[in-house]
This record gives structure tokens, C-alpha cells and sequence, in this order.
């Protein structure tokens, strides 16, 4: 009989996402989790890891700058590298970029302001243990809420990510058409979600652990965390280190 | 010794902060400038006066911490 599946989510301070990634992962999807404190050297034995959105150390110097140096961050990069799956939500997504589990880097929103709104996605690798639930070119409704959600790369690092269909979701209208003016943070090629090469390791400002629920009126990030325990489940676990 | 470290955004890096700026001294009639950058600066209080040592050290902070290379430019100056 194979162990049941965890979840880890990681704590920093500043976090603030965390009981709500906690909460989707537990009470709507009815999996176990594990909130892990950042002073963590090693992981448990868990089959996916979730950095969640917030604030970590304040957001000081720079976005998921301090945070990335945590001792966590090491077993977490350790577990990356084994194959084991990480997502991270905005805060999340910024810590990557920072340990450089993610190329790129993200600037303060083009506006200047903090955007907490609805936002659409569309679609555009469902060949990820991320996305297997969703349709290629489908459109998803996901808050986003942050000051700096403007995702960077250099030319040759967007061509690589193109060539190798590593954008995962791209800001976009209603009808899915990827524009402009769908573009909330002036982020490069409108890009709200990358994976590494490998594809193990997904970044993302929109936030599917606060759609999860049809009680909070929209369901749409269940495709997200329902993909990734449905790859959690078919994969061999990768052993705590 | 002190180190001062001088960071901004690179340069082709739309610098949104910078901008707002040059409007505002624009609006104020201050129309002769032509571009606005901003940036931050660290002020590192150093234990040692060895200034060739200093310099890589603070380099290699600027490397692994204080700056993200990818976005952005770092300026060491070294004062006694």
C-alpha cells in the first residue's frame, strides 16, 4: 500500500498565503499537509512542496531576495533538483526567480501600484504536472494581488523559454486573446507563469489556492492543485534530504 | 572604512519609478532634464581598512546579494 499523499507548505516570515495553500490543499481537496518553517534544513517526507504568496522579511532589498537564503531554501533546491515538485504563488514565484530555481526576474508592477483584481489566463503548456487538467488555450479567472508581478527576462533567456514551452500562462482578455491592455503589470510577453526546463519546478503571480472553493465563487484553481496531486500521485517519491 | 553601493535598474529596463519622476520635475518646469533613474544605496560600515580586500568583498556581496544582476547595475565607492 503506497503512503498517502503530503503536501509541504512552506513558512517564512511574512508569509501570509500559507494557511490559505494550507487550507485548499487539506480541507478542499481533502490531502495532507505540513506547514514547514523556513529554518528547516531538511524537507519531510512530502510529495510536493508549495511556497506560498506573502511578504517574506518584508519584501526588503528586493522581492524573495532574503528569503531565498533561508536554510529551507536549500532542501528545497536539493528536492528540485531530484525531480520533486515545487510551485510557488507570487511570493513563491519570486523566491525562485531569486534562487535562481526560475530564469528571470521580476520588477515592480509598470503602474506603480498594487493590483488586487481578477485577472484571465490563457493557457499555453498543459503538458505539465501543473496544468494536465486544463486545455491547451483554455482561459482561467485568478486574483492576483501584488505591487511587483512585472516578470523580466533578457532576449535570449524569452527565446529559451519559448523555444522549450516553458511559458505556462499568459495574461490575457476574455476571449483569450493575449494583449496589451490584459497585460496587468507590464510583464514581458504578457507571462504570468513559467516551469524550469525540467518542468518540475512552476512559478505563478495569479493564485489558485484562493479560487479552489465554489464558495469563495470560483473553482478555477482547482485545475491547478488537482494537477499537480495527480502527478504527486504518479510519480516515485523523491526521499527527504 | 565605509563601502557606499550604489544600485539601479539597468539600463534598457523600463525604470517606472524614474519616469513618474522626470513628469513630476517636467510639471514643475524643470524641463531640461532627460532622464530619471532610481535607485537605492546600501552603506556598508566595514571592520577592515584593506581596500583591495574590501573592494572584492563587497563585489561579492553585490554578486550574491545586495544586487540581482539581471536587472540590475551595482556601484562600489570606497570611503576611508
Amino acid at each position: 500500500m503506497t503512503a498517502p499523499l503530503r503536501i509541504g507548505v512552506l513558512v517564512f516570515p511574512g508569509s501570509n498565503c500559507d494557511r490559505d495553500c494550507h487550507e485548499a490543499v487539506t480541507q478542499v481537496l481533502g490531502v495532507e499537509a505540513d506547514f514547514i518553517w523556513h529554518k528547516a534544513a531538511t524537507l519531510p517526507q512530502v510529495d510536493a512542496v508549495i511556497i506560498p504568496g506573502g511578504f517574506s522579511y518584508g519584501d526588503y532589498l528586493r522581492t524573495g531576495a532574503i528569503a531565498r537564503f533561508s536554510p529551507v531554501m536549500t532542501a528545497v533546491t536539493r528536492f528540485a533538483e531530484a525531480g520533486g515538485l515545487v510551485l510557488g504563488i507570487c511570493n513563491g514565484f519570486q523566491i525562485l526567480l531569486e534562487a535562481g530555481l526560475l530564469p528571470g526576474a521580476i520588477l515592480r508592477n509598470r503602474s506603480l501600484s498594487f493590483i488586487c483584481k481578477d485577472i484571465r489566463v490563457r493557457m499555453e503548456n498543459t503538458v505539465t504536472p501543473f496544468t494536465s487538467r486544463c486545455q491547451a488555450g483554455q482561459v482561467l479567472t485568478f486574483p492576483i494581488a501584488h505591487g511587483e508581478g512585472n516578470y523580466y527576462a533578457d532576449q535570449a533567456t524569452l527565446a529559451g523559454l519559448k523555444t522549450r514551452n516553458q511559458v505556462v500562462f499568459r495574461y490575457c482578455t476574455q476571449d483569450g486573446r493575449v494583449t496589451p491592455e490584459a497585460n496587468p503589470n507590464g510583464s514581458l510577453d504578457n507571462i504570468a507563469g513559467i516551469v524550469n526546463e525540467a518542468g518540475n519546478v512552476l512559478g505563478m503571480m495569479p493564485h489558485p489556492e484562493r479560487c479552489a472553493d465554489a464558495l469563495l465563487g470560483n473553482e478555477d484553481g482547482r485545475l491547478i492543485l488537482l494537477s499537480l496531486l495527480d502527478a504527486a500521485k504518479s510519480r516515485k517519491p523523491v526521499m527527504a534530504s | 572604512m565605509k563601502a557606499k553601493v550604489s544600485i539601479t535598474l539597468k539600463r534598457g529596463i523600463l525604470d517606472p519609478q524614474g519616469q513618474a519622476v522626470l513628469h513630476a520635475l517636467s510639471s514643475l518646469g524643470y524641463t531640461g532634464v532627460k532622464d530619471v533613474r532610481v535607485g537605492k544605496l546600501i552603506e556598508l560600515e566595514l571592520a577592515s581598512n584593506d581596500r583591495a580586500g574590501a573592494e572584492t568583498e563587497v563585489k561579492a556581496m553585490c554578486e550574491r546579494l545586495l544586487a540581482n544582476t539581471i536587472i540590475e547595475e551595482y556601484r562600489i565607492e570606497l570611503v576611508e
